[in-house]
């Protein structure tokens, strides 16, 4: 008995160990998406604000501009710092990754340093500070580099997160995968569902922000026409944007019920294969039953949207025993996108009929509005969980377990790097959406001064305000 | 694909994450030593001088630290293994590191957006993020120059390395304020200057003596014959900056700001040639002892279609630096946006 404590214990403390990487991988992705997930659109979004400006020369445009134009600094400085963390992370949690699949992982990863980080962390000085010191068509030219940048980057993430769900394009030799065509690694099955939905995703976050903190000024008595613009603008991109999102959403998930079964099965929480599978509003899954308590259910519309048949054949997770999926986060989070994603569709239609085509701004839809500031947050994230853990027991589908994966690394280590991150990112979550209002606050203010827009610059610096000089001529070094 | 027809990837992969590491060093290296040696007071001159201080570097310290992600990348990329080895046995400094960049790089945003009673705390952040970061990168490079050696003398040794990087990290710092600044803030650089290189002195002497007694292997490829011969001139050219940076450092501010430039080349001549010399030490090891280059490159077919890219991509880069540099050349003014 005695020979198997340690044993037993050295299995429990690497049991312990992948169960903290996880948790701190978890942590540090769902924290870092948050940032990209804004800024990926609201650059491009800024694009359109100062496209206007161009157009138009209406000052309410650059006004617009310039606020967003400070909130995508602050976001992307977090999305930055938080992301330099996952480049670490491969390494220390997850040796077995780079080790196994590094040969594919590897150059998607530096392109994504070699053809976007630097492009937007050089160009986005220009865009932030270099108004005064360029023409007007360079700082345009430097946001749109930003912008291309920005979804560079997400272009990279995505082939290479949709490579590891549904890898394509290698063969392995001696344990070690060896790419045989880029051209399939690239355009893996379900690439182009994936990023479409992100990009979208990205996009209606970006629009839901904009609202919120616009209808939050509105309510603040900010009446001046630059913050309507950019209410009116996001709702509407919200209203376009959100039905082609469900129709992207749905062929991705046709494309999963293709390529990852056990997936889809975990999502709709079907346990047996089973004909004309009904779709569950509700349920509660009980994996050590195999099966759900609760059910409320309409007949057939599972097996209807998924084969487009009545009758139509979803694989139970049975087929699956041992290799699917946690049922019930897979569930529920699935069940939170759509909610969330419906509540948004009916808002924008409500909130762009109101306030474009009736021009009415009741202060409710405001209110109801600022509440949904950051529901694209929730409803990505929750579409994360549904597609990460959906993948599970799988790091790369099929080929690589996530415990094959994991560290050797002390279980107390990853404990303590974990409390660490936590503390810090429960901080500067906190002190991220606090500052977002105090910015919205001191516009307000502003506003209500009718200040030239010379003067919108301090807005940043209250406390330096003293000085109105924009630029000292270069002096030569 | 024959394999050793390419072996001459690993090599450049190695030069090119070299070069990043390098590269980093010196652009963020100034970044955080002007982050450490930014004043605490609550005085209003101190805050003046803070802003202005953080004004320096904030158009550069985001595409600087992107130097940090790319020479990581590439060691995650070209030498997975290595990756791997290296950040696990450093895995808490490196945890403490990304603390210290987290709290560096989001003070620099938060201070000029939260209520102004909250900027101060702000400030005092950005000054302990960036001497956690120097510290725990000091403390790194000392535990990966000496193998990981867990005896004590082994941990004092890491210690005073992250001592001296920090020392080196300040005078960098420094220097570039000595060139980017006027006035009183540029005299109170300038001191900074000088202590800091007097420290960086010290730390490179005692770094040197410490390598060359840890490890006779090293020490034969520096005090072996021939190649002692090239001590000699290197010993003097240090010699020669260390003296006239001091000199000039004390005559600080000069007439029409002649030279201005001056120490921070000798900075980066300075980072350079130790960074060389580490490099040689330790060629072709990418883990001290345990791991050579060549044992820790990836498929020669994959680190191809990095090559190819990097070729092209990287002349872009460098010229997209230098446009951004261009644009915030001169002495800083107040950022406005």
């Amino acid at each position: 008995m005695i020979s198997f404590a340690p044993l037993a214990f050295m299995e429990l403390a690497s049991d312990t160990g992948l169960m903290l990487s996880r948790i701190q991988f978890a942590a540090n992705i769902s924290f870092h998406i948050l940032f990209p997930t804004i800024n990926i659109a609201l650059c491009w979004i800024l694009v359109f604000f100062k496209w206007r400006y161009n157009r138009t020369q209406d000052d309410a445009w650059l006004r617009v501009y310039r606020f967003w134009v400070r909130i995508f600094a602050l976001t992307f400085a977090i999305g930055v710092v938080s992301g330099i963390t996952m480049s670490f992370q491969f390494g220390t949690n997850w040796p077995g990754y780079m080790e196994k699949v590094g040969n594919i992982a590897g150059p998607l990863l530096g392109y994504e340093v070699m053809t976007a980080f630097f492009l937007e962390a050089s160009f986005l000085s220009i865009m932030l500070f270099g108004m005064d010191r360029v023409s007007n068509r360079v700082h345009t030219i430097a946001t749109v580099l930003v912008a291309v940048g920005t979804s560079l980057s997400a272009f990279w993430i995505l082939v290479l997160n949709s490579w590891m769900q549904t890898p394509a394009g290698f063969e392995m030799i001696d344990g070690v995968a060896h790419v045989t065509s880029w051209y399939e690694v690239v355009f893996n099955p379900s690439m182009p569902y994936r990023l479409g939905h992100m990009l979208l995703a990205s996009a209606l976050t970006a629009a839901f922000l904009i609202a919120g903190i616009s209808a939050y000024r509105l309510l603040k008595g900010d009446k001046k026409s630059s913050v309507k613009y950019a209410l009116n603008f996001s709702v509407v991109l919200a209203a376009i944007l959100m039905p082609l999102q469900a129709f992207v959403g749905d062929l991705h998930g046709l494309n999963t019920f293709d390529h990852q079964p056990a997936k889809v099965a975990a999502m709709e929480g079907v346990w047996q294969t089973e004909r004309g599978a009904p779709l569950l509003l509700f349920a509660v899954p009980d994996e050590a039953m195999r099966t759900n308590h609760f059910e409320v259910a309409i007949p057939n519309l599972a097996s209807l949207i998924l084969t487009h048949e009545l009758d139509g054949e979803i694989r139970g997770l049975d087929e699956f025993k041992g290799e699917h999926p946690p049922v019930a986060p897979v569930f529920y989070s699935f069940r939170l996108m759509i909610g969330i994603g419906l509540l948004m569709l009916a808002m924008s239609w409500l909130a762009s009929y109101q306030f474009t085509l009736k021009k009415r701004y009741p202060t409710w839809l405001l209110k109801a509005t600022v509440a949904m500031t950051f529901s694209g947050w929730v409803a990505t994230l929750a579409g994360w969980y549904v597609t990460e853990i959906g993948r599970q027991p799988y790091l790369v589908s099929g080929v690589l377990t996530t415990k094959e994966a994991a560290t050797g690394i002390a279980p107390e280590n990853i404990a303590l790097s974990l409390t660490l991150y936590l503390l810090v990112y429960g901080f500067l979550l906190v002190a991220y959406i606090k500052t977002l209002f105090v910015m919205a606050d001191r516009a307000v203010k502003l506003e209500a001064a009718n200040p030239k827009l010379a003067d919108m610059q301090q807005a940043d610096a209250p406390s330096e305000a003293s000085s109105k000089t924009l630029s000292t001529p270069a002096s030569a070094q | 694909m024959e394999s050793s027809t390419l072996n001459w990837l690993p090599m450049v992969f190695i030069a090119l994450m070299g070069l990043s590491f390098l590269v980093y060093a010196i652009l963020d290296g100034y970044d955080l030593g002007v982050g450490v040696l930014l004043p605490t007071d609550k005085a209003p001159a101190n805050q003046a001088a803070r802003d202005k201080m953080i004004y320096s570097i904030g158009p550069f310290w985001d595409a600087n630290e992107t130097w940090l992600v790319l020479a990581i990348g590439l060691m995650l990329i070209a030498f997975p293994k290595a990756h791997s080895i290296v950040l696990q046995a450093l895995y808490l400094p490196t945890a403490l590191m990304l603390f210290g960049l987290i709290l560096r790089g989001v003070s620099f945003d938060f201070r000029t957006k939260a209520p102004s009673k909250d900027k101060h705390k702000w400030d005092l952040a950005f000054k302990a993020g960036s001497l956690i970061a120097t510290l725990c990168q000091g403390y790194m490079l000392g535990r990966y120059v000496t193998a990981f050696d867990t005896s004590t003398a082994a941990t004092l040794f890491a210690l005073l390395s992250a001592i001296c990087v920090t020392a080196g990290y300040c005078y960098v710092g420094a220097a570039w304020l000595v060139m980017k600044t006027e006035g009183e803030l540029q005299k109170r650089s300038a001191k900074w200057a000088i202590w800091s290189n007097r420290f960086m002195a010290l730390g490179i002497i005692a770094v040197c003596i410490a390598n060359l007694s840890i490890d006779p292997v090293i020490a034969d490829k520096w005090l072996g014959f021939p190649q002692v011969f090239v001590l000699i001139p290197l010993v003097m050219l240090f010699g020669f900056m260390f003296v006239t940076v001091e000199l000039y450092l004390r005559k600080v501010p000069i007439a029409d700001d002649l030279g201005c430039w001056y120490p921070f080349v000798c900075a980066i001549i300075i980072f350079t040639l130790c960074f060389c010399g580490l490099a040689y030490s330790f060629y072709p090891y990418i883990v001290p002892n345990q791991l050579t280059i060549f044992e820790a490159a990836s498929a020669p077919a994959s680190l191809l279609v990095i090559f190819w890219g990097a070729v092209i991509v990287l002349p872009v880069i460098i010229g997209y630096t230098i446009f951004a540099y261009k644009v915030f050349w001169g002495k800083t003014s107040q950022l406005n946006y």
